[in-house]
Parts: C-alpha cells; sequence; structure tokens
C-alpha cells in the first residue's frame, strides 16, 4: 500500500527515475465521502426531452448513481488492479504509473497501449491477459506481447502535470523513455481517441526501437478536403466529423478552452463527474439502445470511479486545451501502420485516405461490432486485430 | 392611471417586511418560495428535505410576488461550500484555463464567512415583484411605475450568466429621473422580467422556448399590463428577445435598445473588403468561436450533462458564471474592478438558489445556434456600446442591418454587463436613445 492517507485525499508517492512497484488502496475515508455526496445530491429539473439528445436523462443518471451508492464495490475493480504488475517512474519530471505484464514468452511482442478521454487503463483489464498469455486464449505462442499500460499524465494514477506543455508529442517522447528504461529495444503501439494521437505522434517521432503502430481510430483527413468526387467511405466520414463537431463537441471546446473551470465543477461533484463521462458511454459506444448492453453499469463506474477517486477532471481535461487547436488531420506516418475500424466510431476513417497518409499500411480491417471504447466493448476481436495487425512484423 | 390597470399590473401593492409578507401569504396563497409541502409559516429554521423550494403557481392574474429563500437552503449552501473538492492548481499563471484555483477559493471563502443574501432579498423585496402565466409558464418580474403619467414603459431583460441582479440600481434612476439627475420627461415605466428557465421564473417543461417564444411572451406581458406605447431593451440573450421582438413588432412597441446588436455572422464584405476597424471586430468573434465558446458549445448541445455537476455544487456554478464577469466586463484582470464582489455573489446566488444551471442553459440548446444572429430590422433600432464589452461592432454594420438606426453611441466605459458595471452611463444612454420616442 503506497498511498499516504490525508483526509479523502490521495497523495501518490513521489516517483522517481526507479520503476517502483505500486498498489493501489483507495482510503475508506476516500469511499465514504463519495457516498456522503451522492446521498446529499441536488438534482436539476428533469430535461424537457424524452431522449438523450440534451445529455444524459434525469432518470437515467439517478438509477446510475444510486448503482454507485448502493451496490457498486470498488474494492473489486482494486483488487483486479492489483492482480496485475504496477508501477510508478518519474518521466520528464512526471510520476507515470502503468501496468506492466510481461509474457511468459521470451520472444514476446512488447505493446504499449494508450487510452484516451473519458477511458482509462480499465478498458484494457480484459485484453492484458490474451495479449501475454495467448496460448490459454486461444493463440499461439507466437501471438504473445509484453503489454505496458500506461496511464496518461493528468489521468489515474499519474500524476498531474504542474507545469504546462503536456501535449501529445509530449507524451510520445515520454513513452519512448518508458519503454526504453523497461529495456525494450523493439516495441509497438497501440491506441485510440488520446491514445491514438498520442500513437500517431510516436508514428512521427518514430523513436528508436518503434516497430509499428496500431490505431483503432486513425485521423487521415487530409488537409483540404475535397468538395467534390468523394467516395462513399469519404463521404460518410466528413457527413460523421461534421455531426460530432456541430453537436457533439460541447465537452471538447469546454476542455480545451477552459478546463480549469469545468474541472471545478467535476472536482466538488460525483454526480457530475458521473454525468460527463456516462453521456460519452452512451454517445459512442455500439449499444442497442441500452448503454449497459455495451458496458456494464460495474466497467463504466470503475472508470468512473477512477476519475472521480484521482480527482482528475481538470486535470485530464487540460490534455485537450494542450492540444488546441486539434484537427483530425494526422498526416504522412512512414512506419509501418495497422488499423482496425469499428463500425460506431465517432467518424470511420477511409481506407483511401488512410493510404494516401500511410506509405506501410500493413493492416486494415472494418469490423462488425464495436464502437469507440473498442478494447472495453470487445475485448476478444480487440485481441484479434492486435494479433492480426502485428503477425507481419515480427521478427 | 385607472383603477383597472392598477388592479391588472398591482401598481401600489406596498412594499411590505418580510414577516408581514409571510403572514400574507398565509392568509391569500401567495406565496414566496417555500419547500415543497410546508407552509411558509413553518420555514424558518427548518432544514427540511434538501432545501428545496417550489415556486407557487403562476395564474394569467399578475400576482404579488415576494422572495423568501428557506434558510434551510442558506444553511445547505454553506455547508456545501464548506465541504468542497478542489481539483489541482492549474498550470497556467493566469486565467486561459479558466478560474484560477487561488481566484476560486478566495470568492468561495467570501460567499462563505461574508456575503449575506439576506441584504439583496431586502433590495428585491423592496420593489414590486409579481408572477403571471403567460403561454402556460410563470414569468417572473420587477415592475416599477415612474409616477410621472407620461413616463415611457420599457421592458429590460438580461441574459445569460446575468439575470435580474443587473438591473437593481438603473430602476430607480429610470423610473425617478428628477431625483437621479435627469427631467420629468425622461421618466420610464421599467418592467424587468426573468427569462423562462431563470431566476424565479418558471422552468419550461417542453422544448420550444425560443427566442421567438420569449418575444412573443413579453409582448404579452406589457399587453397584458396594459401598455400600448413602449420600449424594449437588452444586451446578451436579452439583446436576442428585443431583436426578435422587433422583428415581430408587436402592437404598442415603438423602438427596441440594444447594448450588444446581435450583428453577428457579419454582413457580407463590401466591395473593397472588410476595413480595418471591421477586422478588428471580425477578430473578436474568431477568438470567441476558438477559445470564448466552450460554455456556449456545451450548453448549446449537452445542457442537462452540464447542469448535473453545477446543480450540485455550488463552487462549480460559482465558476462558471464567475470567469465570464471576468471574461467579458470591463477590467484589467479582476472583475471586482467591475463588478463588486457582493453583486457578483448576488447573481451567482440567485442561479444557484433557484437550481437554474440546466433550465438557463437549455436557452441555448434552443436558440444559440438558430435563432442569435444578425436578422435585418425595419423598426427603430438604438444602439450604445460598451466598448469593454466581447464582441464591439462598428457601426456599418449596425447600417447595413437596422434600416432605422436612429442612435449609435460608443460608451467608453462599462463591458457586457452595461447597467451592472455602470449604471449611471447605462442609464445616460437609455435617457438620450429614447427621447425622441415620447
Amino acid at each position: 500500500m503506497h498511498m499516504a492517507e490525508k483526509v479523502a485525499e490521495i497523495v501518490f508517492p513521489a516517483a522517481t527515475t526507479d520503476v517502483t512497484p505500486f498498489e493501489v488502496h483507495v482510503p475508506h475515508a476516500a469511499l465514504d465521502d463519495l457516498k456522503k455526496r451522492l446521498a446529499n445530491a441536488r438534482w436539476p429539473d428533469k430535461e424537457p426531452v424524452t431522449d438523450w439528445s440534451q445529455g444524459v436523462p434525469l432518470a437515467r443518471i439517478r438509477a446510475l448513481t444510486d448503482y454507485w451508492a448502493r451496490d457498486y464495490d470498488w474494492r473489486r475493480a482494486e483488487r483486479a488492479l492489483n492482480a496485475l504488475p504496477q508501477f510508478r517512474t518519474a518521466l520528464d519530471g512526471v510520476g507515470v504509473y502503468f501496468i506492466h505484464a510481461r509474457s511468459k514468452h521470451e520472444r514476446a511482442l512488447p505493446i504499449v497501449l494508450t487510452h484516451g478521454w473519458p477511458g482509462s487503463v480499465f478498458e484494457f483489464l480484459e485484453v492484458i491477459r490474451p495479449l501475454t498469455d495467448p496460448t490459454a486464449h486461444g493463440g499461439t505462442e507466437n501471438d504473445a506481447f509484453h503489454v505496458v499500460v500506461p496511464a496518461l499524465p493528468g489521468f489515474g494514477f499519474s500524476d498531474k502535470p504542474a507545469e504546462k506543455g503536456w501535449n501529445v508529442a509530449h507524451i510520445a517522447n515520454a513513452w519512448a523513455v518508458l519503454m526504453k528504461r523497461l529495456g525494450y529495444e523493439r516495441w509497438v503501439a497501440q491506441g485510440g481517441d488520446w491514445g491514438a494521437g498520442v500513437t500517431t505522434a510516436l508514428g512521427h517521432i518514430r523513436p528508436p526501437g518503434l516497430a509499428a503502430i496500431h490505431l483503432n481510430w486513425a485521423f487521415v483527413f487530409p488537409e483540404k478536403i475535397p468538395t467534390e468526387g468523394l467516395s462513399q467511405d469519404e463521404q460518410r466520414a466528413v457527413d460523421a466529423e461534421k455531426i460530432f463537431r456541430t453537436q457533439g463537441a460541447g465537452y471538447f471546446l469546454e476542455q480545451a478552452t477552459r478546463p480549469q473551470t469545468i474541472g471545478t465543477a467535476l472536482a466538488d461533484s460525483p454526480v457530475g463527474q458521473a454525468a460527463w463521462i456516462y453521456e460519452k458511454f452512451n454517445a459512442w459506444t455500439d449499444h442497442d439502445g441500452d448503454v449497459e448492453s455495451a458496458l456494464t453499469k460495474d466497467q463504466m463506474l470503475d472508470d468512473i470511479s477512477l476519475y472521480w477517486l484521482t480527482n482528475s477532471a481538470a486535470s485530464s481535461a487540460r490534455i485537450y486545451w494542450e492540444n488546441s487547436p486539434s484537427s483530425y488531420v494526422g498526416g504522412k506516418i512512414d512506419l509501418p501502420v495497422g488499423v482496425s475500424v469499428f463500425p460506431r466510431e465517432i467518424f470511420r476513417a477511409p481506407r483511401s485516405w488512410a493510404e494516401k497518409d500511410y506509405s506501410k499500411l500493413i493492416y486494415w480491417n472494418e469490423l462488425p461490432k464495436g464502437g469507440h471504447f473498442a478494447a472495453f466493448e470487445q475485448p476478444a476481436a480487440f485481441v484479434r486485430e492486435l494479433r492480426a495487425c502485428f503477425a507481419t512484423i515480427r521478427v | 392611471m385607472n383603477n383597472d390597470l392598477q388592479n391588472r399590473t398591482g401598481v401600489g401593492a406596498p412594499t411590505i417586511s418580510r414577516r408581514s409578507f409571510i403572514g400574507a401569504a398565509a392568509a391569500t396563497g401567495v406565496a414566496g418560495i417555500v419547500p415543497a409541502g410546508l407552509g411558509s409559516l413553518s420555514l424558518e429554521g427548518s432544514a427540511m428535505k434538501a432545501a428545496q423550494f417550489v415556486l407557487p403557481t403562476a395564474t394569467t392574474d399578475v400576482k404579488p410576488f415576494n422572495v423568501h429563500v428557506p434558510q434551510a437552503a442558506l444553511d445547505d449552501l454553506k455547508k456545501r461550500l464548506a465541504n468542497a473538492r478542489w481539483p489541482d492548481k492549474e498550470p497556467v499563471g493566469d486565467w486561459s484555463q479558466g478560474v484560477p484555483l487561488a481566484k476560486a477559493q478566495a470568492l468561495v471563502e467570501y460567499w462563505r464567512t461574508r456575503y449575506d443574501w439576506r441584504r439583496v432579498e431586502s433590495s428585491l423585496n423592496a420593489l414590486p415583484q409579481f408572477r403571471t402565466q403567460i403561454d402556460g409558464l410563470g414569468i417572473y418580474f420587477i415592475h416599477v411605475r415612474s409616477k410621472h403619467e407620461n413616463a415611457l414603459p420599457i421592458i429590460v431583460t438580461h441574459g445569460w450568466p446575468g439575470s435580474i441582479i443587473e438591473f437593481l440600481q438603473v430602476i430607480e434612476p429610470l423610473a425617478d429621473p428628477t431625483a437621479h439627475g435627469g427631467k420629468a420627461e425622461e421618466a420610464f415605466h421599467v418592467i424587468i422580467p426573468s427569462l423562462p428557465g431563470f431566476g424565479f421564473s418558471d422552468k419550461p417543461t417542453e422544448p420550444g422556448w425560443c427566442l421567438p417564444r420569449i418575444a412573443n411572451a413579453w409582448a404579452a406581458l406589457m399587453a397584458r399590463l396594459g401598455y400600448s406605447h413602449y420600449v424594449a431593451q437588452g444586451g446578451d440573450w436579452g439583446a436576442g428577445v428585443t431583436s426578435w421582438m422587433a422583428k415581430q413588432h408587436p402592437s404598442g412597441l415603438a423602438a427596441i435598445h440594444l447594448n450588444l446588436p446581435i450583428l453577428f455572422p457579419p454582413p457580407p464584405p463590401p466591395s473593397g473588403g472588410y476595413t480595418a476597424e471591421e477586422q478588428a471586430a471580425l477578430a473578436q468573434l474568431v477568438r470567441y468561436g476558438s477559445d470564448g465558446s466552450g460554455y456556449a458549445s456545451i450548453q448549446g448541445t449537452r445542457p442537462q450533462t452540464l447542469g448535473y455537476g453545477l446543480a450540485d455544487s455550488p463552487v462549480g456554478q460559482a465558476m462558471w458564471i464567475y470567469e465570464k464577469f471576468q471574461a467579458w466586463s470591463d477590467n484589467k484582470g479582476d472583475p471586482a474592478e467591475a463588478i463588486s464582489v457582493d453583486r457578483m455573489l448576488d447573481d451567482i446566488s440567485l442561479y444557484w438558489l433557484t437550481d437554474t444551471a440546466a433550465s438557463s442553459a437549455r436557452l441555448y440548446y434552443e436558440s444559440f445556434a438558430k435563432d442569435f444572429v444578425r436578422m435585418p430590422l425595419e423598426m427603430p433600432v438604438a444602439v450604445s456600446v460598451f466598448t469593454g464589452d466581447l464582441f464591439v461592432p462598428p457601426k456599418v454594420w449596425g447600417d447595413r442591418t437596422y434600416s432605422k438606426l436612429f442612435y449609435w453611441n460608443e460608451v467608453p466605459k462599462g463591458g457586457h454587463f452595461a447597467a451592472l458595471e455602470q449604471p449611471g452611463l447605462f442609464v445616460a444612454e437609455l435617457r438620450k436613445s429614447f427621447a425622441e420616442m415620447r
């Protein structure tokens, strides 16, 4: 147990450039405080619509937070994390938390998996063992990975940067240092959402040792989108991006411009923090009308609890500020790139554009099911994608 | 004035003390703000059910209304403020990521230990306040009649994150000019409603309360008050409502005055291209779009989601508004240079105590993209641009948009919250601009 108890706050041990084992133990006072706040929640009036168009419906957030207060067990999530080897190490002055699960197969391919917002290391819990231990999970020894799953700076059990400048390129450089520090000389990287941003940056930086990348959200928009002659896939991507930008990016613009202001509200209200994230699970997963057909309440609340208990609403929102103005123009990458397109992604990258940006497109697959939180929603399919994609570059 | 008008407007309703009001309310059924299921007499000291309160049901009558926030709500507020959980400090040295932690903590400390809501409540209750049902919704308004019979009736509309609090200092100078450096011919009868979903107006339970609908409701209100020749004024959303009133041109409306003319998107460039002055205003719009409109974007798309955090956290609600006082008032870094901390907290407290974060944000959902845009207007329009505002359009845009632009003035001091920041100048602008409409 590595956390000092100071009322309901979690204080991380100071990280050094050593790789120090870390376990999660949230103080009981923090869990009590959470329940007290949930019991004492003050609610707005009911939305004047009958769907999610104005955000999370009142009845839905009340149901989720009732469950959070009464039935949800953070200690279960904590045990799941503590069953994995976890560490913290200082990268460029910031203590970075990561899960590091080595395969028993010596020739396994090291991979760094990067989450996004509002995801976390929890997205990957179900894929770690199938990746490290393929022979027990329908694969062969040749499919094995050594798995590194860091929490982004400002997220989860990583430190919150006290200085600005932690954009995706900065994070990518830190990841390269991390992989080197772990002794990996040839490795690959994977990500979606901001994890795709970091992974794309790695593709540009090409740190020594990085052999290939895989994205489950590829940013392949051209600098200038042609006004005519778009293929069906290209038009679909343009349309989806426009809907996102005009109707679904309020959280984005707020976090990109005033993360501290929104963070101050979400730091003080677990109901506010839950709604802020729950909305995105509903909007971005592949479900049948009920988000719980894609992710269980427990899964969503593991992730939401991690944000709440580590008080990282503001610090996580700052990744938008750091990278603003953002775009979906990822640019050309000459390193081998693999892409898996999940159907309920915010927008689906067209292969034609990927072929223009990625000179070595080693893998492309469009899946029948899954959304933005690919590993969280479809862990088995996600594992199959990584096995198939990186089979081509193993030595 | 005839008795009928007097009855309908409630003019002459005595200003009564809070306690005598409570007694009267119990007798007449005209309640202030009372906790759900409680008689108004049992309010004091009761720490009832989450300090919630319910507005009395409005009818099409114009009913006097007094404000009395239950003590339990004020106690609950202080408890929440004392129990605030804070984020880590911003990694920048200014307001560029939002309200700096130290500024937020200082404001909250003042709110918790020194601020007195009862002071502003007394100020409100010293004014004739009413609620009446229009288009199915209970609308709260202040209605101060001038003693000068020929006074010009004016309906003044606030915006977001403003409220009726913005106008408290201009009501008397407008209604009673001879006591405030003016002449009897400059007198106004003053009507100040709360927008639907704001303050002590009802929260709409159905979608559709967009700007044109509010403008219609305001015309109905003025007709109900017996006014057949009046003017309208507003900034921010109030300018949106006022512009729509001009567009709809209800009988009786003679002219409007805007302190934020809705001249966006801008008119197309003239043949020689935009002038330097126009370019400067365009740059303000671009900066607003890229750096200053996050709040509008989330309120315009997911007001309910945002509302959960702000309804549950007075700290969150305060910073959501405080940020805008800093960004939009005429100051050199500290909003208190432009607006006193007490006044800012009056406004913030009104949002908090009425639990209107979500319901006020919904106006963006209803109208921000659709109705809050430049519209050519054919009726007389006056504009006072306060140059500390976030958008200072050039007069030529007004000329190209308003066919009867009869007044345009740039006021060198004051910003977005003109009446709150510069009440004296605001009053002078209304007296000057409407002089010829009388």
